[in-house]
């Protein structure tokens, strides 16, 4: 069967293309040459001025295990609340935000897959997996429909590593562990939160800088950060170790920020939500935005990649492996619950609702330096587009975003509804720039599937998938990113005006570089002395994720460039 | 543990234990000549004894005569087809039994209650009034040097806490196994209280002790205070005390509120040291259906669908409330043999096969134990493990979801009255 999208307007940074006229020919799944004119076509849509873009991928959303979980439990309110909210959105402190702006901050699996495709997002990423707690993870991605999954696993604070690095194990050691840990744990990338913090938290240590021990294993972020980047760049894994830096949230982390920029020695790190990693201590506050000297540093180091973690207001829950610093950040929690927990001498979780609020000083300028950061990073490949969902802002804010991207009195407008003192300590205002739809394909398309290494996503060249998503071309961006016209899923269309018309199930992507598969020896042994379950109970067999007949393991392997 | 069988295959298996909240994988089964559970506890052994023990080829009752399984499929249809306000109770199950009890509930509109939610909604009412600090076994075992156990002896409930977790055992960061300290009602405990209707007071007092408030009585609860300032004294030392508690055990009024006294106890603590809560579980899967329900709807049980929409309410959907007002129950209990709570709605069972009847309900369709006959996944009762249950033994029982998916087909079939 072919299908051809006819005389779209297409954006494919991956391949150039700023909006010329073009068709797309599908067959089987895939995008395929122009066929010979003998060749039936079954189906032809006609997109005459309609934008074309590949499937939007989410390169940040927490939309999988336990920690998602825990904030449903916790609020159910919420739920209740947001449907109503969603259907009359009058709350003064939302002015700023539309009913495209839903505040459904704690989906279920069925929802998170909906609302992700109706908004033409055809993948998203789990950044948090605890390698402990990875089953319960692919388990509420797996019952996730529509989209394609993927998850990093979180090393960095689990006993067994920082063992390995204060014993000054060889390099060797510690990448046959982390790629036997993506194994075991269905992964495609690594991240480290707080390196070394969560463990640190554990012993009674509270807060941990970049150059500082962790009081138990006598070693520092800084060469967790180098032996996980040697790691991940070693093993040939295209997705750069995924950093959470110390000291999310508090005043005057931007300089930790800086300085873990310079810990890799040059090997591509990427700095997640690094607009919670921001913040000057200026002013009368002693909160400010340190944004400029961010972004500057971005421009400069070309093997750092950055996302944003943009914050909108509305009540939303922060969901975090941080638990150091969720610990601290609980006294503001609104409303005043909730749950920190320590996890298996392997990691950690916090969860804390949070209700920002464009009146409150510190909120609105979190928006405003989110919002700088993004203007004032040159390169649209290496900034990507995130709330750090449900942190900052629940995924469906999205089309909400890219409206303040794109459009400069809208967004003006909407600075000047700030808490004025915020507004007079940031430089929003003075910033022109206008993302183009084409700069909008890169951060949220092309560069989020090159980042994470997936070949055939995230662009329209011959032989990618067919996950292809079609706007209408509209002034008011914010509309046309909310509802796409059609939305193609491995060239089945799945969603037309903004509704699913059918329902599909994306496969799981990961990433599995060879090792030496001695290491699991002593892994063995290290669980059955310290663990608390078998070491061949901890590992997920691609027939787990396949078995109910929905799921399937896609394994990348990294383009040799 | 031994008995007699010599049905089953001699070659050892591992296998997951899913008789308590501990989730034991360490266990190996030899089922024949004898039925042999190496490493399972006295509930482990009991489970696995009778799980073996039941017939794997009973046949489905209907009315209490032997039918097959359309028949009984058929049956099901037909009563749930009628109802308006069906109630599934019972849930005894794993995630995939779950997962198909929760598609089954959303097209027929039901509502859903565990048999042990009356224990398991006084912890989830704590989590929602303030949140709380936990933690997880492995972080006991190798972390914990106080423990303190409060209206639980953990031994009765989970069996083998002190041997896997406390006792005779490595562990990563220190030297000793942890003091133990008992709050509760047995004579050995070292504050002893008359029952756990004190258990209040107690809390109380600690946390004014905890916040140096100087109390104006010398006993609570026939406690000295000495005696409660010296386990304050004690928690303010310890590096990282974990408070166990057990909400089955803590069946006096408002036991939520207790339950927040000691989350306050530990968020207090944790201003200066490290301390964490480990609520035990109740068993018969809670674990894993609270948290399926939660990823699959966005609540966790009790709740109903309607319309196919869920909507939360751990009053209101709590089975004593649907009880009078269903027209249906199904009633499940996979993992052990318990009967049917009684209603006078149709009641349709699947369960163990061994189940025993007080009252003949419309339909008994028994299955496979989850672990024995069949594969599953489950959740440990901290919440943070998810374990493979693994089939042990070939059987010709159906499982839970095989049932289910049957009924929802015939189900879809039939014609909207």
């Amino acid at each position: 069967m072919i299908t051809l999208l006819k005389n779209g307007k297409i954006y494919d940074p991956a391949h150039q293309k700023n909006g010329v006229t073009e068709d797309i020919y599908i067959r089987d799944g895939r995008i395929v040459t122009k066929p010979a004119t003998t060749e039936k076509i079954d189906q032809t849509f006609d997109l005459s001025g309609k934008v074309v873009m590949a499937g939007a991928i989410d390169m940040h959303s927490h939309i999988g295990g336990g920690k998602m979980n825990i904030a449903r439990m916790m609020l159910p309110e919420y739920q209740q609340k947001q449907l109503q909210e969603i259907k009359n959105s009058s709350d003064p402190e939302q002015h700023i935000c539309t009913p495209h702006c839903s505040h459904h901050t704690t989906p279920s699996a069925t929802d998170t897959g909906f609302r992700y495709i109706e908004m033409g997002y055809t993948a998203a990423f789990e950044p948090a997996i605890l390698p402990i707690n990875a089953r319960q993870a692919h388990l509420e991605m797996g019952d996730t429909p529509m989209i394609d999954k993927g998850g990093y696993a979180m090393l960095g604070n689990d006993d067994y590593f920082l063992r390995l690095l204060a014993a000054k194990a060889d390099q060797k050691v510690i990448n046959d562990y982390v790629a036997w840990t993506l194994h075991a744990t269905q992964a495609i990338g690594i991240k480290v939160v707080n390196p070394g913090g969560i463990s640190a938290f554990k012993f009674n240590q509270r807060r941990l800088n970049l150059d500082e021990n962790n009081v138990h294993y006598q070693v520092s972020p800084r060469e967790i950060l180098q032996s996980l980047s040697r790691a991940v760049h070693e093993l040939g894994i295209a997705k750069p170790l995924h950093v959470h830096c110390n000291n999310l949230g508090a005043a005057g982390n931007f300089a930790t920020t800086l300085d873990t920029m310079t810990a890799s020695s040059g090997l591509p790190m990427h700095l997640t939500h690094i607009q919670f990693h921001s913040y000057g201590t200026e002013g009368d506050k002693k909160f400010s935005s340190a944004a400029a000297q961010i972004a500057e540093a971005l421009n400069k180091n070309k093997h750092i990649t950055a996302d944003v973690g943009q914050i909108l207001f509305g009540q939303t829950v922060t969901a975090s492996g941080d638990s150091m610093m969720q610990h601290l950040n609980a006294n503001h929690a609104n409303p005043k619950k909730s749950v920190i927990m320590d996890i298996e001498c392997d990691a950690g979780c916090g969860v804390v609702p949070f209700k920002y609020r464009d009146q409150n000083y510190v909120n609105a300028l979190q928006w405003a330096i989110g919002l700088e950061l993004f203007l004032s990073v040159e390169d649209p490949w290496r900034i990507f587009l995130t709330t750090d969902h449900p942190n900052g802002a629940p995924f469906t804010s999205y089309p909400h975003l890219i409206r303040l991207l794109m459009d400069k009195s809208f967004r003006n407008d909407a600075f000047a509804k700030l808490n004025l003192d915020a507004q007079a300590m940031s430089n929003l205002n003075s910033l022109d720039r206008e993302y183009s739809l084409y700069e909008i394909a890169i951060m949220t398309r092309a560069g989020a599937a090159r980042l994470i290494g997936l070949n055939d996503r995230g662009h329209l060249g011959i032989g990618a998938a067919a996950d292809i998503t079609v706007y209408t071309d509209q002034s008011d961006r914010e509309a046309m990113f909310a509802k796409p016209d059609y939305v193609f899923k491995n060239g089945q269309l799945v969603v037309k005006n903004g509704q699913v018309v059918k329902v599909v199930w994306g496969v799981t992507h990961t990433a599995k570089p060879a090792f030496d598969n001695a290491i699991e020896k002593d892994l063995k042994q290290y669980f059955d002395r310290y663990q608390t379950i078998q070491l061949d109970n901890f590992k997920i067999s691609n027939d787990e994720i396949s078995d109910d007949g929905r799921g399937q393991v896609v394994t990348h392997q990294k383009n040799k460039e | 543990m031994v008995m007699n069988n010599s049905n089953y295959n001699s070659t050892q298996v591992n296998a997951t234990c899913p008789a308590c909240g501990l989730l034991c994988d360490d266990i190996s089964i030899v089922s024949s000549p004898q039925l042999t559970a190496n490493k399972a506890c006295v509930k482990g052994v009991s489970f696995f004894k009778r799980a073996f023990k039941a017939p794997t080829d009973t046949l489905p009752l209907i009315a209490g005569q032997a039918s097959d399984l359309d028949s009984a499929i058929n049956k099901i249809v037909e009563i749930l087809h009628l109802s308006k306000n069906p109630l599934f109770a019972g849930l005894g199950t794993e995630v995939q039994g779950m997962r198909a009890i929760m598609r089954l509930a959303q097209k027929t509109n039901a509502s859903l209650d565990h048999m042990h939610s009356e224990a398991g909604v006084r912890n989830t009412l704590a989590l929602q009034n303030g949140g709380w600090m936990t933690t997880t076994l492995a972080e006991v075992k190798n972390r914990a040097d106080l423990i303190l156990a409060i209206g639980t002896d953990i031994t009765s409930s989970h069996p083998r806490f002190f041997e896997r977790l406390i006792e005779n055992t490595d562990s990563l960061f220190k030297q000793q196994p942890p003091e133990v300290v008992y709050l509760g009602t047995t004579q050995d405990a070292a504050i002893n209280v008359e029952n756990l209707s004190k258990l209040p007071e107690i809390l109380n007092a600690l946390n004014a002790l905890l916040h140096n408030k100087k109390l104006q009585v010398t006993h609570v609860a026939d406690v000295p205070v000495a005696t409660l300032q010296s386990l304050i004294d004690k928690l303010k030392s310890a590096q990282y005390a974990v408070l166990v508690w057990s909400a089955s055990m803590l069946n006096i009024p408002h036991a939520e509120l207790t339950i927040q006294s000691i989350t306050q106890l530990i968020n207090k603590l944790n201003e200066t040291t490290r301390a964490a809560g480990l609520p035990l579980s109740s068993g018969d899967g809670d674990t894993s259906v609270n948290n399926t329900s939660a990823w699959l709807s966005g609540y966790p049980t009790r709740l109903r669908f309607n319309n196919g929409m869920p909507e939360y309410d751990n009053h209101q959907y709590a089975t004593s409330k649907q009880l009078a007002d269903c027209d249906a129950m199904l009633w499940i209990s996979t993992f052990n043999p318990h009967p049917p709570i009684f209603t006078k709605a149709p009641t349709i069972v699947i369960g163990h096969p061994d189940t025993q009847f007080e009252r003949t309900p419309d339909v008994f369709i028994p299955v496979g134990v989850p672990g024995v006959d069949h594969n599953g996944l489950m959740l440990r009762m901290d919440s943070s493990i998810t374990l493979p249950l693994k089939k042990l033994r070939d059987s010709k029982l159906p499982s839970l979801t095989t049932v289910i998916a049957m009924i929802e087909e015939k189900l879809s079939n039939e014609v909207s009255p």
